[in-house]
């Protein structure tokens, strides 16, 4: 039922490593989901009026709707002296938050010219937080492009938060789900784990900022994303542990995943079983109509989120896909070893990214999918090669059983549109 | 520090890539952080182009900050040319390497490439997009044009013209390009030169072999245009071709100065006859509000004014370059020029003016839907929408006919709406339901207090008389019901001119009289 624990790791496959041009995002991206997950947290970016203009163009149309994020836009008289660059910040974070007097968490988001200038947030952040004390609380990440890619933006926030954290002092066992996931998916992994009979089981991030979880020795936690390697290192250093297994993609995914907590906090083998049963099936059931369109095609991924190793073994193990080159930012190879060794052997695996030769191998390769981001996804379409854009995997709902049919479907869709159109 | 949300140009580079990307043969090779390539998938998406952007980027990571950034840069110029052979190289740094001053313009000198070589200063925490895009044209104007170049004398040649200003991005330059270059060609005048859209470095080089130069677009071309006009002493025109009269104008300017018939180009746009025609007669004096870049909110409040029939209440631009010409315009009208690259003051005027119609950018369409107030789209910013698929410039004959369509499209949903409105009492058409094409707002539903249950109203039942959100006078149930009788697109206005007429009397209560009154005072 469950994958076989592997006997030794099969993680060992040479890997590519590369460096040259990056065609990523930075970690600033990650507050277009994490501002809509924390309801009473605001993110003000310090930076220039790239950043601005980059969340401006990843949002969309969202900006429109009061968001809570915003940017603190760095001018020609802030790089003048830093004390001036201090007074100006303490003044926007003043106007801020009497014009929004809800918020109750600000996150201080360091970029790349806030970076360079060496403009010290974290000091700047216990400055502010004590004078608004009682009110809201202020903490800081970075989510600068020189330190974070994408996803990781959302790896150094839950790392933040896990330095404030309260201490769990109850003595007994509780469970975390660690990483932002849609509220739909959130809830049914609270349903099935409460019947599983596990319990308390606690989401980081809480949906307030006045209910994140507490933390401690007998916390148990499950990272529902591949890219959280700070804040499970934060979280193992707050004597919390990690409990390894697959990511909750598809139907193998999710069942692995949930086993490895049922089996923490010892459920009945048949119990679990027979609770899952249903959820499982219908996950099989769901992807077998985009089976037949996947199976045997060729894919590669470019690197992205850091979801692609899991998203590449879900497709080859659960629908027959044949991962011809599986990039990724990074590689946190503790944290996939299991996702890893059901990987076909004869897998590229590449870390890092020089774009235009990693591109050379896609147009030698000429696999039936490519996933990649929105700079590069219509110049491929244009050279005649099938993409699926690597943001969407981000935003839509595609953990857990009830979404396995969806995350199929994300990639049987282009294809399918490929031969429909007769244009 | 600038509080932003909502920014109306991007950065300098993201401008000089609209240069590079326009042209052919040109790479920029961009000294920039991991992460600055987002800017790519303007030009991918919003555009829909089918190749990457000419742009290079370094992408540099914390871990090499302090030892070899200058090195990475030389490295991926290097990289670059090899892989790319460009004709001509821009180099530059985006806001982050402008601060860690490993000078690209130096470096790449060093490097003695096999092509020209354009170092860009971009000064990122003092200019913005526009600026970025018009200092880069400028740049590769002034390096790649051959100044031993003249035009061929005039024995038997058509004249000829170079046609500066439209780019990658632009908004509807695509279309004004092809619409700009059929009416020169029914005139007898052919291009030289169609830059930076579609022009090689070779092709700046020839800059000079034409008779004048055709500024489309100022915020783009004017600087260049300057520099050709000394440097080659080449006459530029500066008209605006956008709308029915001032496409007249243009092809005089260009007449004269091309000593040409202007007759063979003056045909003639459907605009005068549908704007003449008893259809449009309730389009006289409808109050419009007009933002954008300078030139096309210059261009559009006299198509709105003088073509159309409206009147013009509020006229601004956000880019402080053109504040100057701008002003001029806004004194025209009469109106109060709004300078701002601040949204929330955009919206704070449209609010305080209620137009009926609102002419401006993306945002504005959006501040505009909020307030339930019709709009189109007449400048950049712009989403993926106003990079049409079908012809749509907004230059020349064909131009005014698609502003005509463009900017009473939404009007006549607003009768449409009118009409429903009169159901009202019907249960599918109640107020509450909202109209068909805009998203509910609560702020226009009813008087000061969100929207108004209909039902209790039609069943005569007494509401509590409801102070106003602005706190002038207090309305009657009498006279607020009669309100919710007046269509929703001019409801926001006739509750403000009441309120104004009661403020204005010290009335405390706003009665059902006092509403004829002052509707009787502000008639027109």
């Amino acid at each position: 039922m469950t994958p076989a624990r592997p006997a030794a790791l099969g993680c060992d496959a040479p890997i590519l490593r590369e460096r040259g041009q990056r065609e990523v995002f930075c970690g600033l991206t990650g507050i277009i989901w994490l501002h809509r997950k924390v309801q009473d947290a605001f993110f003000l970016v310090v930076g220039s009026r790239t950043c601005a203009h980059l969340l401006q163009s990843a949002a969309g149309v969202m900006v429109f709707a009061e968001p809570r994020f915003a940017t603190a836009i760095i001018e020609e008289r802030d790089l003048a002296g830093m004390a001036d660059c201090n007074e100006e910040l303490d003044r926007v974070v003043d106007r801020l938050l009497a014009r929004r007097p809800e918020i109750k968490l600000l996150f201080l988001v360091g970029s790349c010219p806030s970076e360079v200038i060496k403009l010290d947030l974290s000091r700047a952040a216990a400055r502010l937080s004590v004078k608004h004390a009682g009110t809201t609380k202020i903490l800081n990440y970075s989510g600068s492009g020189i330190e974070t890619t994408f996803t990781e933006g959302e790896d150094a926030c839950l790392a933040a938060l896990v330095a404030n954290l309260d201490a769990d002092t109850s003595g007994a066992p509780s469970l975390m789900i660690v990483g932002a996931l849609p509220d739909v998916v959130e809830d049914q992994f609270l349903r099935l784990l409460a019947e599983l009979g596990i319990g308390p089981v606690h989401s980081l991030p809480a949906r307030r900022a006045g209910a994140m979880p507490p933390v401690g020795p007998e916390t148990r936690f499950l990272l529902a994303q591949p890219f959280l390697g700070e804040t499970a290192r934060a979280l193992e250093d707050r004597g919390a542990t990690r409990l390894d297994a697959l990511f909750p993609f598809g139907a193998e995914g999710t069942t692995h995943w949930l086993h490895a907590a049922a089996q923490a906090f010892g459920v009945d083998e048949m119990h679990f079983r027979r609770t899952i049963a249903p959820g499982r099936e219908r996950a099989k059931r769901a992807i077998e109509h985009s089976r037949e369109r996947l199976a045997g095609k060729r894919i590669t991924f470019l690197p992205d989120s850091q979801l692609e190793v899991p998203l590449a073994r879900f497709l080859a193990s659960e629908l027959g896909m044949q991962p011809v080159e599986v990039g990724t930012p990074y590689l946190h190879r503790r944290l996939l070893a299991h996702e890893l060794v059901l990987l076909p052997t004869d897998t590229l695996l590449s870390e890092g990214q020089d774009v235009d030769r990693q591109l050379d191998r896609v147009r030698a390769a000429r696999p039936d999918l490519t996933v990649c981001g929105l700079g590069l996804a219509n110049p491929l379409e244009a050279e005649g090669l099938t993409t699926k854009w690597a943001i969407e995997l981000v935003f839509s709902p595609i953990h857990g059983f009830d979404q396995a049919g969806d995350l199929a479907e994300l990639f049987a869709r282009p294809l399918r549109r490929r031969d429909v159109l007769r244009v | 520090m600038q509080l932003t949300v909502w920014t109306y140009e991007g950065p300098p580079h993201v401008g000089a890539m609209r240069i590079a990307t326009a042209m052919d043969g040109v790479h920029y090779v961009l000294h920039a952080p991991q992460g600055d390539t987002y800017a790519d998938l303007l030009f991918t998406m919003i555009e829909r182009r089918g190749k990457r952007p000419p742009v290079t980027y370094t992408t540099f990571q914390a871990r090499d900050l302090g030892k070899d950034t200058a090195q990475l840069f030389q490295q991926a110029a290097r990289d670059a040319f090899a892989r790319f052979q460009p004709q001509a190289m821009l180099v530059g740094a985006s806001c982050t390497a402008e601060l860690i001053q490993d000078d690209p313009a130096g470096l790449a000198e060093a490097m003695r490439l096999p092509c020209p070589v354009v170092a860009l200063d971009l000064p990122s925490y003092q200019r913005k997009e526009h600026w970025g895009a018009s200092e880069t044209f400028y740049q590769l104007v002034r390096t790649l044009a051959d100044t031993h170049v003249r035009p061929a004398g005039r024995g038997g040649h058509r004249p000829r013209a170079n046609l500066l200003g439209p780019t990658a991005l632009g908004f509807r330059h695509r279309d004004d390009v092809i619409e700009i270059t059929r009416l020169l060609g029914t005139l007898g005048i052919d291009i030289n030169v169609t830059a930076p859209l579609g022009a090689t470095p070779g092709d700046l080089a020839r800059l000079g072999a034409a008779d004048f130069n055709i500024c489309l677009y100022p915020e783009i071309a004017d600087t260049a245009c300057r520099w050709l006009e000394k440097t080659f002493g080449q006459k530029t025109v500066r008209t605006m071709p956008i709308g029915h009269g001032a496409t007249h104008a243009f092809i005089a300017e260009v007449a004269a100065l091309a000593g040409v018939d202007p007759a063979p180009a003056l045909d003639t746009s459907n605009l005068p006859w549908w704007s003449r025609s008893v259809d449009s007669t309730y389009l006289t004096g409808k109050r419009v509000f007009v933002f954008g870049d300078a030139t096309h909110a210059i261009a559009a409040a006299r198509v709105a004014q003088d073509e159309l029939g409206f009147e013009v209440v509020g006229l601004g631009c956000y880019n402080r370059e053109f504040a100057r010409d701008l002003r001029d315009a806004a004194a025209r009208y009469g109106v109060e020029p709004l300078i701002t690259d601040d949204y929330l003051a955009v919206e704070e005027a449209i609010q305080a003016l209620q137009p009926e119609l609102v002419l401006g950018t993306q945002m504005e369409r959006h501040i505009a839907k909020r307030l339930r107030i019709p709009c189109a789209v007449i400048s950049a910013p712009v989403h993926v929408q106003d990079f049409p698929a079908r012809y749509s410039p907004q230059m020349g004959f064909e131009g005014a006919n698609v502003l005509f369509d463009t900017w009473v499209h939404p009007l006549v949903m607003g009768l449409e709406e009118h009409l429903l409105t009169m159901f009202r009492d019907d249960f599918e058409f109640s107020d509450a339901a909202g109209a068909s094409h805009l998203a509910p707002l609560p702020l226009a539903g009813g008087v000061g207090k969100g929207p108004v249950d209909v039902g209790s109203a039609a069943a005569e039942t007494s509401p509590p008389p409801v102070s106003s959100a602005s706190g002038r006078g207090t309305w009657s149930p009498e006279a607020e019901r009669e309100l919710l009788k007046i269509p929703f697109f001019v409801r926001g206005k006739a509750r403000r001119n009441t309120e104004k007429f009661a403020a204005e009397r010290n009335l405390a209560t706003i009665t059902l009289d006092t509403l004829y009154d002052a509707k009787a005072h502000h008639a027109r």
